[in-house]
């Protein structure tokens, strides 16, 4: 196969790559992208946000159903709801194969050229890709490695037969009666709460003090109650030992060792940056930790060699992979670009939503600076109470001398569209007088961030 | 015992290669940790390759002077414990280098067969001994590690200028730096502003030189590292001699080729050089000799597909006006449609050289070594020239012409150009004998 060269060759086409790819070949890079897979979108759109999201969706619409059949506080009563999960997923797969079309839409439109198979280094300068008509040698003159994270793995719940992944989980085209979430994070609940709500009776092991552990006990104290609402049992500082032969999932508690019933087992104790099986051995990288250390410019040890996304390490989110692709499809195309963002967002699909942007309320005191804190509480909404949504609220921390914003969070249902607010006011750097200047409109749960930037300069109106 | 390769580092020079300027070990040498192993160089330092960890020098990957690229396996050592190296099946050198290195690493003594798993030991970290650029502290808006506030697109508008924010002094609310307080500065306005709507081309397409563009530039670059160029601008009135050429061309035969200026150029040089033999002569200035030529073979530089090329008319001393006419003809063809022979491409013993209409109004020829002479033929315009009473329309043309000073006064150059000049302004004179 003859040899071809580029400007850009990016290795994974996740939100990360893809992104990359497509920016630098709009600002004219001859660009390459390379995937194992012949369906762009990485994690993300295959087996990760977006399935997810169709999966919590699914299951919101079955439990509120549910709740019809007993007769719900609206007055409205319907039949005991059923649900064929095997048509839920043909109607997740068609939502994957429309963005997935979309992306590989986007790819061509933007003229970037595309090679499946796995890629691996041969020297900083040179890529061979094992495709299905032979391997084929590209030469590039930058190269951006964005190639993504995997479920990890438990050494006592080594993936296979009960024991899934993420991936499984997002692929069952039945509810199992009964399922073990080893992990309270963010996946593991997400799923876990969404498998309840379609009546799978759901044990959710978390080996640290509480989930949600990254996370102010204000925050997650809804998610809790929510998850004890839907029979969820949540056993916390307690670690999962293995499978014993009846298919018992055995765990080691504070209250010693016990087994529980478990038709699968969801395991989603975190996620690995994939560092190897490209040839990062051909290359003079440094690590950071488990993860490929970058710079200002996503470059790492090595001219021209760029790294984005989860394999450069926390937060793991798609979001910060592409801004991150952006920035460097940009440098490539000889612009003046550097990584500044002030903030990265992260929201929590649970039930109800997270959303947290900037310095949590520990880390802003940990700065030493005198804090001011603004909280409005859902309950005083006028639109979350029609919306059935008044858990939660609406947290503002900024600084006491000169009230720049240092962190928003919130925490409710449908909270996550209010991450577009929360990040702007992070990235135009305002002060609370900018978001309480700011009009917002009514009745919006929006209103809960204007009025919590009003309670931290003293001035609420509603509270 | 385990091997371990230690590749070629990033130098942090924003290239790919490298040259390999010295060995400081050699194989069956002990070295330990930090030990210099080689120094290798860029454009800029000298950079110094130190060794991850104890060991004995097994394998060199490259000679002194070659070029290697950042990733190449550069030094392999034995060392306690596992390596990093495969020790079977021995890897080739076309796997580990890429094509574009400048040279294949030679392998050295085969490896003993017990394999070990690959475990990568961190590798060397380059010690650059070009300082660093220092960083100069000066005033400071804002306290110390205290962040610029400022929106995306300030921020932006900054770092395109190259302005450190972390100087400027804000005026917005809470000490915001706004665009107004980057006007003040003079900060140029956002790059991709209003109405632009050009895109940046920032490819760089890399083209090797090779085959004629080769040998041009070799020649070319011979020539100007060798003769000492002097070149002697004239102008000739041409309007006699275009009268003549029309009415010679309207009065041709069918077998007779359309004259242009160049055949009568060509006899005038012929008349020219026969009084200066010396001008049309071949320089060899490494035995210090000087073969000037009886027979006249003009080259004539022509511009092809391929590039330029110079086919010779020879003798032109024996031609007639339509003989130097019609061999010109044949040769230029020739060249153009790159069936010219090797015979008819080379010997030329002077050349001329001549872009017609794209002449300009003066040129600095080089020299088509090693000859001694190059007459360059500028455009023709119509200008004003003062007759003694009037200013009068002459067709008026520029001859710049280089001459080897070496073994060509600048007298002698005059000379010859000024008897060039009376044969093109009397053109019956180029065809009186002596």
């Amino acid at each position: 196969m003859k040899d071809i060269s580029c400007k850009l060759l990016v290795i994974g086409a996740g939100p990360g790559g893809y992104v990359c790819a497509i920016r630098a070949a709009q600002l004219g890079v001859d660009t390459i992208i390379v995937d194992a897979v012949p369906r762009p979108g990485g994690t993300c759109l295959n087996i990760g946000c977006i399935p997810s999201k169709a999966l919590i969706h699914a299951a919101d619409e079955f439990a509120a159903a549910a709740e019809r059949a007993t007769g719900d506080s609206l007055g409205i009563s319907a039949g005991k709801p059923q649900i064929n999960l095997a048509q839920t997923m043909e109607w997740k797969a068609a939502i994957i194969t429309r963005l997935t079309g979309g992306v590989s839409g986007l790819l061509k439109k933007a003229g970037v050229k595309r090679v499946t198979g796995p890629a691996r280094f041969r020297d900083g300068r040179t890529i061979e890709v094992e495709t299905d008509t032979g391997v084929q040698v590209i030469h590039t003159a930058n190269v951006v490695i964005a190639t993504g994270s995997s479920p990890a793995e438990l050494a006592t719940l080594p993936f296979g037969g009960p024991v899934i992944t993420s991936t499984e989980a997002l692929a069952l085209t039945e509810v199992p009666a009964s399922l073990a979430v080893i992990g309270g994070g963010y996946i593991g609940l997400e799923l876990g709460t969404a498998f309840a709500k379609l009546g799978a009776k759901v044990t959710v092991i978390e080996a640290a003090k509480r989930i949600l552990p990254q996370y102010d006990a204000d925050l997650t104290r809804p998610v809790t109650r929510r998850l004890k609402d839907l029979g969820v049992k949540v056993v916390c500082d307690t670690k999962a030992i293995g499978l014993t032969g009846k298919g018992m999932l055995q765990i080691d508690g504070p209250e010693g060792e016990s087994r529980i019933k478990a038709g699968k087992v969801l395991v989603t104790v975190g996620r690995r940056p994939v560092t190897d099986g490209w040839g990062r051995e051909e290359l003079a990288l440094e690590m950071d930790g488990p993860y490929l250390r970058i710079d200002q410019h996503c470059q790492t040890a090595m001219r021209g060699v760029y790294a984005i996304g989860d394999v450069t390490g926390e937060p793991m989110l798609a979001h910060r992979a592409m801004a991150q692709g952006d920035v460097v499809a940009r440098i490539v195309a000889g612009q003046k670009m550097q990584w500044d963002k002030q903030a990265i967002p992260a929201v929590c699909f649970t039930d109800p939503e997270i959303v947290t942007v900037g310095l949590s309320p520990d880390q802003a005191r940990e700065s030493g600076r005198e804090i001011k804190t603004g909280v409005f509480l859902l309950s005083a909404n006028g639109r979350a109470m029609t919306m059935q949504a008044n858990q939660g609220f609406v947290r503002v921390l900024a600084r006491a001398d000169n009230h720049l914003v240092l962190g928003i969070q919130a925490v409710g249902k449908g909270v996550s569209e209010l991450s577009a607010a929360f990040s702007l006011a992070l990235e135009m750097q305002a002060r609370l007088e900018d978001v309480a200047a700011t009009v917002h409109a009514h009745p919006t749960l929006g209103e809960a961030l204007q009025e919590a930037a009003m309670a931290a300069l003293g001035q609420a109106l509603h509270a | 015992m385990g091997q371990h390769t230690i590749k070629v580092p990033d130098v942090g020079e924003g290239i790919a290669e490298v040259e390999l300027a010295e060995w400081t070990v050699a194989i069956g040498d002990l070295v330990r940790e930090d030990q210099v192993l080689a120094l290798v160089m860029t454009d800029k330092a000298t950079v110094e390759i130190p060794s991850p960890s104890d060991g004995k020098v097994l394998w060199l990957g490259a000679a002194p002077g070659d070029k290697m690229a950042v990733g190449a396996p550069l030094i392999r050592l034995e060392v306690a414990g596992e390596g990093n190296t495969e020790t079977t099946p021995e890897v080739s050198a076309s796997e580990t280098a890429p094509a574009r290195s400048a040279k294949e690493p030679e392998m050295g003594e085969p490896h003993p067969p017990e394999p070990h798993p690959p475990e990568p030991l961190p590798p060397g970290r380059p010690v650059s001994t070009a300082p660093s650029p220092a960083t100069a502290g000066a005033h400071l808006p804002r306290p110390e590690g205290e962040k610029p506030m400022a929106s995306p697109s300030v921020r932006a508008r900054a770092r395109e200028a190259g302005v450190d924010l972390r100087r400027v002094a804000g005026s917005g609310p809470a000490g915001r730096i706004t665009h107004e307080d980057l006007d003040r500065l003079a900060v140029a306005p956002d790059a991709a502003g209003p109405g632009a709507g050009y895109r940046r081309n920032t490819s760089v397409e890399r083209i090797k030189v090779i085959g004629l563009r080769r040998r041009i530039a070799d020649r070319m670059a011979q020539a100007s590292a060798r003769v000492a160029p002097i070149t002697y601008v004239e102008e000739i009135d041409v309007t006699a001699l275009e009268d003549l050429r029309k009415s010679l061309n309207a009065a041709r035969r069918q077998d007779q080729a359309r004259l242009t200026l160049l055949p009568f150029l060509m006899r005038a040089m012929v008349q020219a050089v026969a009084r200066q033999p010396h001008l049309n002569a071949h320089y060899d200035d490494e035995a210090g000799m000087i073969e000037q030529s009886g027979g006249v073979h003009i080259g004539i530089a022509a511009q092809t597909d391929a590039g330029l090329m110079v086919p010779v008319v020879r003798h032109a001393e024996a031609r007639d006006l339509w003989g130097c006419a019609a061999e010109l003809n044949r040769v230029s063809e020739a060249a153009k449609a790159g069936s010219a022979t090797r015979n008819e491409l080379s010997g030329s013993t002077i050349t001329i050289t001549s872009l017609g209409a794209l002449g300009g109004i003066m040129s600095t020829p080089i020299i088509n070594v090693p000859e001694v002479a190059i007459v360059g033929v500028n455009k023709m315009a119509i200008r004003p020239v003062w007759d003694g009473n009037a200013f009068a329309p002459r067709k008026m043309m520029n001859l710049s012409s280089s001459f080897d000073h070496r073994v060509i006064d600048g007298w002698d150059a005059a000379v010859f150009v000024q008897k060039i000049k009376t044969l093109l302004e009397t053109p019956a004179l180029i065809f009186m004998e002596g």
